[in-house]
């Protein structure tokens, strides 16, 4: 009887996990398969690739770097407070996460455009934002900091409280605390959080075709390059997308598992 | 009680396995190749069955107004449409999306198509390209020279939507660089970008133009310097519903529809 009970729920669990599983790996297998592999050398080789690259390391690197000096105050002060105000402030924070991407190019559309809501006042100084670099880093910042941030405010919280208070009665300020003592503690979950919002920002399509545009070299991530030559010759879009998959699983593989805590 | 839960679990799996199947299929349309003979009637009066058309993004008023007089024709017919730049139809097309009916922009567009698929293809109308600038034109743009002042923010389509080849066509041909900030995956985007007010101007069809009515102004481009595109229909399917369908874009009615949207005669 107990033998039956093992089986029924080894099938029971196992047949969907199995489904799940392939749901998600096939896809992956079936890029590898189709992939040219002869070919790939000689498609990233194509001119339009290494602007693209350059272009998309440039602002995720700025993406990375705005997220970890706006990102981990924010995180510090999430962290430490539990009244209302920032359970819903991080209520608010989590919607770029939810948000389909395409909603949220629009959404910096209708603030920094032309006519937008900040955007206007920027425009009579001769500052556009909208199909530049800038922009692409925006939308990168607005889809990738959430995870950032949550991420860090997960570390920050597993923080023992006793340190924070002897670090206090040793007479240190919140800035030396976090110095010395809180951000070093920290570092792992400051890694993984800056690595998940990375390999996000790396990926951003919607926001930025929306709001940045696609211009090569200015604004033509790689992502955006995937997308146009899809319709000019698939074989090179499909090694452009081996390029991403592998980026993919090297986050993967720095991470190891770790984000997930 | 946990017997019953672990019974329940399998019985769960394979309604989600069955809905899941549900959410596969689609309805039985005429749309595959093989069609039912059977099924749809001989006169107008009783055709039955799903037209579904891939058209370009330029076409999306004209086409919606011709869907519309279709189906309130025949009732038991119902057109699906999906709009989008050509070059992507025809790549769906070509991996085996269930589409009966093609329309392109220009006939350059269709020749990635694979030709096995093709039952029929008929020219039914042409398309110029035109400059969309936001209403009251505040960058001032006149001629097509004008696009190439730094101080206007020229939107054009990709390198590979007809729209874009025919605009770079024209640039070419008249000597002129514009200044582009922006290469849209389709028409519909480019023109968007100028309607946001984003844009100084675009380069989109004359049908885009006239469509989008007060959101933008036209400034027309001379003859001499413009391009003319002839859109082919093109019929992938066999059934009658499909048939009726493409001959009623090629009929009379159904050609002045699509003129009275900006398009020009075939």
């Amino acid at each position: 009887m107990r033998q039956a009970g093992r089986w029924r729920s080894r099938v029971a669990l196992g047949v969907p996990a199995a489904v799940a599983l392939l749901l998600l790996v096939v896809p992956l297998v079936a890029l590898l398969f189709r992939a040219d592999w002869a070919r790939i050398p000689s498609d990233l080789a194509t001119p339009t690739v290494l602007p693209a690259l350059r272009l998309s390391l440039t602002t995720t690197s700025c993406t990375a770097i705005l997220c970890l000096l706006l990102g981990t105050p924010l995180a510090w002060l999430l962290a430490r407070s539990d009244t209302t105000a920032t359970s819903w402030l991080r209520a608010v924070l989590t919607v770029p996460l939810v948000l389909p991407p395409v909603v949220g190019g629009v959404a910096l559309l209708m603030t920094w455009g032309r006519n937008g809501l900040l955007g206007q006042y920027l425009s009579p100084f001769g500052i556009q934002i909208p199909f530049t670099t800038v922009a692409v880093v925006l939308a990168e910042t607005f889809v990738a900091m959430p995870y950032y941030v949550l991420a860090v405010e997960g570390a920050m919280r597993g923080l023992d409280p006793r340190l924070e208070s002897v670090a206090r009665t040793l007479g240190a300020s919140d800035l030396r605390y976090l110095r010395t003592v809180g951000i070093p503690l920290v570092l792992p979950g400051i890694a993984s959080g800056l690595a998940l919002a990375w390999a996000r920002a790396l990926g951003e399509f919607g926001a930025t075709i929306t709001f940045a545009g696609n211009f090569q070299g200015r604004t033509q991530t790689l992502p955006l390059l995937v997308y146009v030559e899809l319709e000019r010759d698939p074989q090179v879009a499909i090694s452009i997308s081996i390029l991403l998959l592998a980026v993919s699983v090297l986050v993967l593989g720095v991470l190891r598992g770790r984000w997930l805590r | 009680m946990s017997r019953t839960r672990a019974a329940l679990l399998p019985a769960v799996t394979v309604l989600a396995a069955l809905l899941l199947s549900a959410c596969g299929s689609t309805t039985p349309s005429s749309a595959d190749g093989t069609g039912q003979p059977g099924r749809s009637g001989a006169s107008a009066a009783s055709l039955e069955g799903t037209v579904t058309v891939l058209a370009a993004a330029s076409l999306t008023e004209s086409f919606d107004q011709l869907k519309k007089d279709f189906e309130a024709a025949n009732p038991g017919v119902s057109v699906d449409t999906s709009y989008g730049s050509s070059a992507t139809l025809v790549q769906q097309a070509n991996i085996g999306a269930p589409a009966s009916v093609l329309a392109l922009a220009g006939t350059a567009a269709a020749d990635p198509l694979d030709k096995s698929l093709v039952k029929a293809t008929k020219p039914f109308a042409t398309n110029v390209l035109e400059i969309a600038v936001p209403p009251g034109n505040p960058a001032k743009v006149a001629t097509l020279a004008d696009l190439a002042r730094p101080d206007v923010k020229v939107v054009l389509c990709a390198d590979t939507v007809p729209c874009g080849k025919a605009a770079q066509k024209i640039f070419g041909k008249a000597g002129i660089t514009p200044n582009v900030v922006s290469k849209e995956v389709d028409v519909k985007a480019t023109l968007a970008k100028v309607k946001l007010g984003e844009a100084d101007a675009a380069v989109v069809y004359h049908s885009d133009v006239v469509a989008a009515k007060d959101a933008v102004q036209g400034v027309e481009i001379p003859a001499r310097d413009n391009t003319t595109l002839a859109y082919p229909v093109i019929t992938l399917s066999d059934d009658a519903a499909t048939k009726a369908f493409v001959a009623y874009v090629l009929s009379a009615k159904g050609l002045a529809t699509v003129q009275s949207f900006g398009f020009g005669a075939p």
